[in-house]
């Protein structure tokens, strides 16, 4: 039987207890103890091994999506707006990377 | 904290200089406009945003202290402009005083399918990644916000925080809900969605 399978609550206090840390455990923020105390759980439960692996996976798929170019209409219109028409760049925009 | 990287620009813009004006928006309207789109979910209220986030910034750039970088000061404004916006179009969504903890019986995980082995082209194909937006365009405008900053735009949890002037603690707890409602919603894409249909 797979674990998706089986009745899993999650509302047992062992594990409930981890909730709050998942996130930081997936940043690696979370302190060398918490993280001894949750990795020696995910030993034990297959249910929060998976949900802090695809925890872990959703937040890196996102940021692998490629960033939305602004279309150069949208700009030249911000530029127009603002009063800045002679500083409009010419050509196409360069694509904008996340975190730039 | 000073932001001494930006005081040359700084003292441009405090000065009126146009040619400072015109960086100002080329170094941040993408990143802005990115912010404003997933904010608000279509485009024309994400170009409100964006415009509304400039002239907002000129207008108050004489009481720019750099307590924050620009950059930060800029998606604090946008960000403000979005919940305004939303909080207008759909009050009952976007609580100005909602609590920063809640029963946690809203994150308990129900969803158990393993994605992760997935092939990642499958994972991140066309359609799986428009599903993956509209997860978050589902989210609490509050938890939106704090996503889109931290794991979309790559902001740290400092700068999260002073972005949408929240304590450390506040962008935490929202980023994990955000995450694990994320996760659930993407869980049961992949569980039950046209890749196993098509597998099988």
């Amino acid at each position: 039987m797979s674990a998706s399978d089986q009745p899993h609550e999650h509302n047992q206090d062992s594990c409930r207890r981890y909730l709050s840390s998942l996130s930081e455990y997936a940043d690696g923020t979370l302190s060398a103890e918490l993280c001894e105390e949750l990795e020696a759980h995910m030993a034990i439960c297959e249910n929060c091994r998976i949900v802090v692996n695809t925890l872990t996976r959703t937040v890196s798929l996102y940021r692998q999506i490629p960033a939305p170019k602004m279309p150069s209409a949208v700009k030249e219109r911000l530029y127009k707006v603002l009063h800045l028409e002679a500083y409009i760049p010419p050509g196409p925009d360069a694509p904008d990377q996340p975190g730039q | 904290m000073p932001h001494s990287s930006d005081d040359d620009l700084v003292a441009r813009l405090q000065a009126g200089d146009q040619s400072a004006y015109a960086q100002l928006v080329e170094e941040n309207a993408g990143k802005i406009y990115r912010l404003a789109l997933r904010m608000m979910g279509n485009e024309t209220d994400a170009e409100d945003v964006l415009q509304e986030t400039f002239l907002s910034a000129f207008r108050s750039i004489d009481r720019f202290e750099a307590r924050s970088s620009l950059s930060t000061w800029l998606y604090r404004i946008a960000s403000n402009a979005a919940l305004m916006r939303l909080r207008r179009k759909e009050p009952e969504q976007v609580s100005v005083d909602e609590p920063l903890e809640r029963d946690d019986g809203e994150m308990i995980p129900r969803q158990f399918f393993d994605f992760c082995c997935l092939p990642e082209d499958d994972l991140l194909r066309e359609e799986a990644r428009a599903e993956m937006m509209h997860a978050v365009e589902e989210l609490p405008a509050t938890l939106r916000s704090v996503f889109v900053l931290r794991d979309i735009e790559g902001l740290s949890t400092e700068e999260t925080a002073e972005a949408l002037d929240l304590s450390i603690s506040a962008v935490k707890s929202r980023l994990m809900r955000a995450r694990l409602r994320l996760r659930e919603q993407l869980s049961a894409y992949f569980s039950h969605g046209p890749l196993i249909s098509e597998a099988g």
